[in-house]
This record gives C-alpha cells, sequence and structure tokens, in this order.
C-alpha cells in the first residue's frame, strides 16, 4: 500500500501528550483475569439434545414432586384425619376425614371409652397422585360401573367432535377473511373495527341466545367455540398475513400476478407457515372455550364427566378428565408440529 | 473493438470525456439503435402524513437505446432506488413520462424485469418453479413454463440445482436464479436494484463479469442502480449520475472504457479518469457531512494510549 514514512521521533508525539491530563487507565476496572462474569442472558442458543430433554422430562417431574410430596409425606400438610376406627364416638365413621382440631379433641375426651384411631390425611379434594393413576386407567379401559354415568372415552370423544366442528367452521370463513383483510387495507378497515368490538364480548355470554336459536344439543356448544375463535382469528391471520414480506410482493407484481393470483399464488404460500403455527395456537383457545360451552344447554362431553364426578366426590376420576383434556391437547400440539415440519421444509433453512 | 492493443493508450491522465475511435464508433451505433426507454420530465414528490413535502425527485430526462447498459449512481438520498421503483411501476410518479419501447408505463408489467437488492426468490418453490413463475403468471401452462424455466436454467449453469430450494443456495446463485427469472419473462428492459451490494467482493466480480455475459447474448436493456462506483464503470455503456436533494441529473457520462471489459482495464487511463470524475461528482457534500475529507492532517481524537506505544 503505502511507503512506510520516515518517523521524526520528537515530532508531534510527545508534546500534546503533556498537554493532556493522564487518562484513569479503564482497564484495571475490568475483572480479574479468569473470573470473568458471566452473563446468564444472553442470545438464546439452542441448547443440546441431552439437555434439552432432560430439561422437558424436569418441567413435568418437579410439579409431580411436589404434589407427591404433598401427598406422601404425611408431616407436610395433611390437615385432617381420615378415622381408621371410630372407637365409641357416635358421630364418626370409617373413611370419614375430620379437621386435626376435632379429633384430638374426642381423643382428649375419650377417658376410659375406646378412643377413636385415624392417620393424616389431605382433603378429599386432592387425591394421591397414584389414586388419578389408577382412576385414569379404569376410567380409560373399563366400562363405568353405574348404569347412569357415561364412560371418559365417550364423553372425550363427543368432546373432539364438537372442537373440530367449531373449529372447522370457524377457520372456513375466519382463516379466508383474515388473509383478505391482511392483504387489502380497505377490507380491513371495513371489518377489523367490528370485529375488535365483537371480539371482547365473552363467548358465554351469548350461551342463552345461541339455545334458543339453535336447540340444547350441540348446536349452541358448536357456536360457542366458533364465537370464541372466529373473531380473534380473523385479527391474528390478518395481523400475520400483513407480516408478509414486501419485496416478495413485489418480485410478483413486476412478473404480472394480480389480485386473487397474487393472493393465492404469494401471499398466502409466504405466510403459510406463520398461519399454520397461528392455527396451532388458536386452536389451544378453541379448548378452553370447549369446558363453558359444554355447560351449555344439556350438559355434556367430558365436562358433562367431571361434573358428575365431582358431584360424587369422584375426585380421582376428575383429575384423571382434567389430564386426559391436557394429554389429548400436547398431543395435537406435538403432531400438529411435526406435520409442519414436513409441509415446510425450507422454514428452518431460512436465515 | 477487436483488436484493442493495436491503440496507442496516452500514459498521463486523460479527459474522461475523450474516447478513442472503437468506443466512439460503438456509442454512435448505440444512439442508432431504437429507444427502449425515454423519461421526460420525471418527478418524484413525497408527502407524509403531516401533509409535508419532500422532493425525491426533479425533472429527469433520459433516453437508452435497444441493448444499452445504464448504470445510475448518486449519492445516498438521490432517489436512485425511487427512480428505479417509478420505471418499474412499483411507485407513482408526480410528474413526467415514462415510457418503453414507444408504451407509456402505468403500473408493473411484463415488458420490464426487476432484480432487486435482497433475495425475493419465493422460498417455498424450488429454484426451477422460480424461474417458471413469471411465465405461468403470463399464461403459459405449468408444463411449458417448466420446460422453458429449464433452458434459462441451464444458461445460467444452474441445471443442478434445478430441484433445491432457494435457502439451499449461495447468494450469488440465489441472484443468477433471480436474474434468470426476470428474464425468463423475455422483458425489454432489465432493472437492477443494487442487486449484487449484498454479495461479497469476490463473489461480486464473479457475478459482474457473469452479468456482462447475459447481457452480451441476451437482447436486453439494463439499468443497473449501484453505489458501487468502480462497478459502474466496470458495467456501464453510460452512467446516469444523479445528485441528492432533490434527486436532479448531475451528467449523463459515457463511459470511455473500450469492450469487452476485463478487471485489468481498472488502472487503465480512461477507467481511472472516469472514476475520478465520479468521485468528484459524487463524495464532495459526504464527505463534508462525514468529516474532514484530508485525512493526513486528522488530529481530533485524544490520545488514549502511552507515549511509545506507537503502532505506526
Amino acid at each position: 500500500m503505502r511507503a512506510p514514512q520516515p518517523r521524526r521521533p520528537s515530532d508531534g508525539d510527545a508534546a500534546p501528550v503533556e498537554a493532556v491530563a493522564p487518562l484513569p487507565p479503564v482497564a484495571t476496572a475490568s475483572p480479574v483475569a479468569g473470573r470473568a462474569r458471566r452473563s446468564w442472558i444472553g442470545v438464546a442458543r439452542p441448547l443440546t439434545r441431552r439437555r434439552y430433554g432432560a430439561l422437558t422430562l424436569l418441567s413435568f417431574l418437579l410439579p409431580l414432586g411436589l404434589w407427591a410430596a404433598v401427598s406422601y409425606l404425611p408431616f407436610l400438610w395433611h390437615p385432617l384425619v381420615e378415622v381408621t376406627n371410630p372407637g365409641d364416638v357416635a358421630w364418626m365413621e370409617p373413611g370419614m376425614r375430620v379437621p386435626r382440631a376435632a379429633f384430638s379433641e374426642e381423643v382428649a375426651a375419650a377417658q376410659g371409652t375406646a378412643s377413636p384411631e385415624g392417620r393424616p390425611a389431605n382433603p378429599v379434594y386432592l387425591p394421591a397422585p397414584h389414586e388419578v393413576a389408577v382412576a385414569f386407567w379404569t376410567a380409560l379401559t373399563a366400562p363405568p360401573p353405574q348404569r347412569d354415568t357415561i364412560w371418559l372415552p365417550a364423553s372425550l370423544w363427543h368432546s373432539i367432535q364438537i372442537i373440530v366442528w367449531g373449529f372447522t367452521i370457524s377457520s372456513v370463513v375466519g382463516v379466508p377473511l383474515g388473509v383478505l383483510c391482511g392483504a387489502q387495507p380497505t377490507i380491513a378497515r371495513l371489518t377489523e373495527p367490528v370485529i375488535e368490538f365483537v371480539r371482547y364480548l365473552p363467548a358465554p355470554a351469548f350461551g342463552a341466545l345461541m339455545v334458543a336459536i339453535l336447540g340444547i344439543y350441540d348446536g349452541p356448544k358448536i357456536a360457542i367455540i366458533v364465537i370464541g375463535t372466529f373473531f380473534q382469528q380473523v385479527l391474528v391471520i390478518a395481523n400475520t398475513t400483513r407480516r408478509v414480506d414486501p419485496l416478495l410482493v413485489e418480485a410478483a407484481l413486476t412478473m404480472g400476478s394480480r389480485n386473487l393470483r397474487l393472493i393465492r399464488r404469494v401471499i398466502v404460500p409466504a405466510v403459510l407457515p406463520q398461519i399454520y403455527r397461528d392455527q396451532r395456537i388458536l386452536l389451544g383457545w378453541a379448548w378452553t372455550y370447549l369446558i363453558v360451552a359444554e355447560l351449555i344447554g344439556t350438559s355434556s362431553g367430558i365436562t358433562f364427566f367431571i361434573t358428575q364426578q365431582a358431584r360424587y366426590q369422584h375426585f380421582d376420576n376428575v383429575y384423571a378428565a382434567i389430564l386426559v383434556i391436557g394429554l389429548v391437547g400436547i398431543a395435537t400440539d406435538i403432531a400438529l408440529a411435526l406435520i409442519g415440519r414436513r409441509l415446510f421444509p425450507y422454514v428452518r433453512g431460512e436465515a | 473493438m477487436s483488436a484493442p492493443a493495436a491503440i496507442a493508450l496516452p500514459v498521463e491522465a486523460c479527459d474522461y470525456r475523450t474516447q478513442c475511435e472503437p468506443v466512439r464508433a460503438r456509442f454512435e451505433r448505440l444512439k442508432a439503435r431504437d429507444v427502449a426507454l425515454r423519461v421526460k420530465g420525471l418527478g418524484k414528490v413525497f408527502r407524509n402524513a403531516e401533509g409535508a413535502e419532500t422532493v425525491a425527485l426533479r425533472g429527469i430526462d433520459l433516453v437508452t437505446h435497444r441493448r444499452e447498459f445504464l448504470c445510475v449512481v448518486g449519492p445516498s438520498g438521490c432517489g436512485k432506488s425511487t427512480f428505479v421503483r417509478i420505471l418499474a411501476g412499483l411507485e407513482t410518479k408526480s410528474s413526467g413520462t415514462v415510457s418503453v419501447g414507444g408504451v407509456p408505463v402505468s403500473g408493473p408489467g411484463a415488458d420490464r424485469g426487476m432484480v432487486f437488492q435482497g433475495y425475493t426468490l419465493f422460498p417455498w418453490l424450488t429454484v426451477k418453479r422460480n424461474v417458471a413463475f413469471g411465465l405461468e403468471e403470463n399464461g403459459e401452462s405449468r408444463h411449458v413454463a417448466e420446460r422453458e424455466a429449464a433452458q434459462w436454467l441451464a444458461l445460467i449453469g444452474l441445471e443442478r440445482f434445478a430441484d433445491a430450494y432457494p435457502h439451499q443456495l449461495s447468494g450469488g446463485m440465489k441472484q443468477r436464479v433471480a436474474i434468470a427469472r426476470a428474464l425468463a419473462m423475455r422483458p425489454r428492459i432489465l432493472l437492477m436494484d443494487e442487486p449484487f451490494s449484498a454479495l461479497d467482493t469476490q463473489s461480486r466480480a464473479r457475478m459482474q463479469a457473469y452479468l456482462i455475459e447475459i447481457w452480451r447474448k441476451i437482447d436486453i436493456t439494463i439499468v443497473f442502480i449501484t453505489h458501487d462506483l468502480d462497478e459502474a464503470v466496470t458495467l456501464a455503456d453510460r452512467i446516469l449520475v444523479l445528485k441528492a436533494h432533490p434527486g436532479e441529473v448531475e451528467e449523463l457520462i459515457e463511459v470511455p472504457v473500450p469492450r469487452p471489459r476485463h478487471p485489468g482495464q481498472s488502472l487503465t487511463p480512461e477507467f481511472r479518469a472516469t472514476r475520478a470524475r465520479l468521485d468528484a461528482l459524487i463524495h464532495p457534500s459526504e464527505a463534508e457531512a462525514d468529516g474532514p475529507a484530508d485525512l493526513g492532517g486528522l488530529d481530533m481524537v485524544t490520545r488514549m494510549a502511552s507515549v511509545g506505544d506507537e503502532v505506526e
């Protein structure tokens, strides 16, 4: 590049330095070598495969462990005493759960008569994990003992049908409308304000109305899920569509794409992976409306099972049913995620 | 033009307007061709939400001829991107006329292909279907479009990647596909908005050679926006220099560097004279904004290192 220039030592180097006050050495403020402060927060890096799996497992095991501890360690909570032998206490029966204070009062008052026996217990609404596990297995495999109760798989299947119908009806209208709103500002302005308004009306508020219109069976339940999903769906999908890379649209315009063809051939494919992800999240919301929807008109599905079992104080069955909902939800989501990876192989490779 | 070595090049710095005989003859032939693009009194005013107006372009006049390679350069903010977007029909003009092959431009059309700065290949389509896209949009059947796309891929040497997805390609390859995609619709004009600025220096040099090769073989007029002045001199027949605030034509330079171009020419007097002229036109205002132009006398940074610990 440039020829090295001969430097005159005393030329412009030393003189200005003497004029400038010595600067505080910033370097001493830095940490001692080898003890650099680590930051826990930074740009998130993907976890290793093993750690990923271990943490996933732990995230389930931690709450389960807490539940087990509260259930199996008598000194932890156990505010009640489950009576095993009432002794001479007239009002006690085996299996009864009484407050610890009342029980010790009776023990103190026994004097001469046979004192009651019992063991520490949790309230009936908190069964131990193994009880729920047994109930879970029994509910799934064995038909119900009483004739008037319904079988868990049957009620679950009914609930799934309601969800699928509600979500499909909502999506058939909501997704195209959302895409249209996202692609065309005039249509968006014409529809979005009113949708924004309706979105804040709680879906269950329409319950009585839907029963009046659609009868007492599955109609109003599906309608509640549609109402709960549709309005959010239009807005979410519209926002996703608006985030389409404008350069892709412009490139298509210069190649002659127009209007609906532009939407079908460019805008929709460009945002389809995100729309798919939105749909997964919206499906989760639809599940949350299910419980309310099933209480409308004739109670049905998994909610009927839960309320009925709670009435009989079969809380192990209640927990089993709640777990089933969770399992179905997470299984659906994992399945959809795997399908999504197959459908959009180019998404992960995109920088 | 066939024997550039026969012409004695002046050794001392020459005027950029001096053209050797083959170059002059070439420009004469070029100007005798049909007009591909005619821009007359083109102006663009942006209005923001408060009603304040910014003049982006004013009174641009330009005529380019068929198979000309025109580069557009200018300082940042001179509206060169706006200019090419108006030509493409992606931006509306405030005044003036633009016509391509005698037909006034209103909106985007298949007679003008465009290659963007970013990679605008459709990530969900394979390379072949990306190239076929424009043909399908213009009424070709999928079968015909793909067959034609395969020919274009062969032309740009990427037939092996026909079934790959864009994310599997390097930046240079993506831009080659983007060029093929634009050319596949047989446009009259290829508009390119800083297409190589995202590439590293080596790929950029390769792509330049590559673009020249395509341009030589295909009946296409190229309007090429760039901020790289060497690139402009390397590629262009003529260089449209814009000035900023408002964007007006500063000068239309006829590049005196003979064709065919090769990298060694960057040391020839013609190249350096043209480059120096471009520097003089574009850089003064930018240097003012960024600090004193004379870096030799720069002494504004307080010394924070010890005396005697010199690095230079």
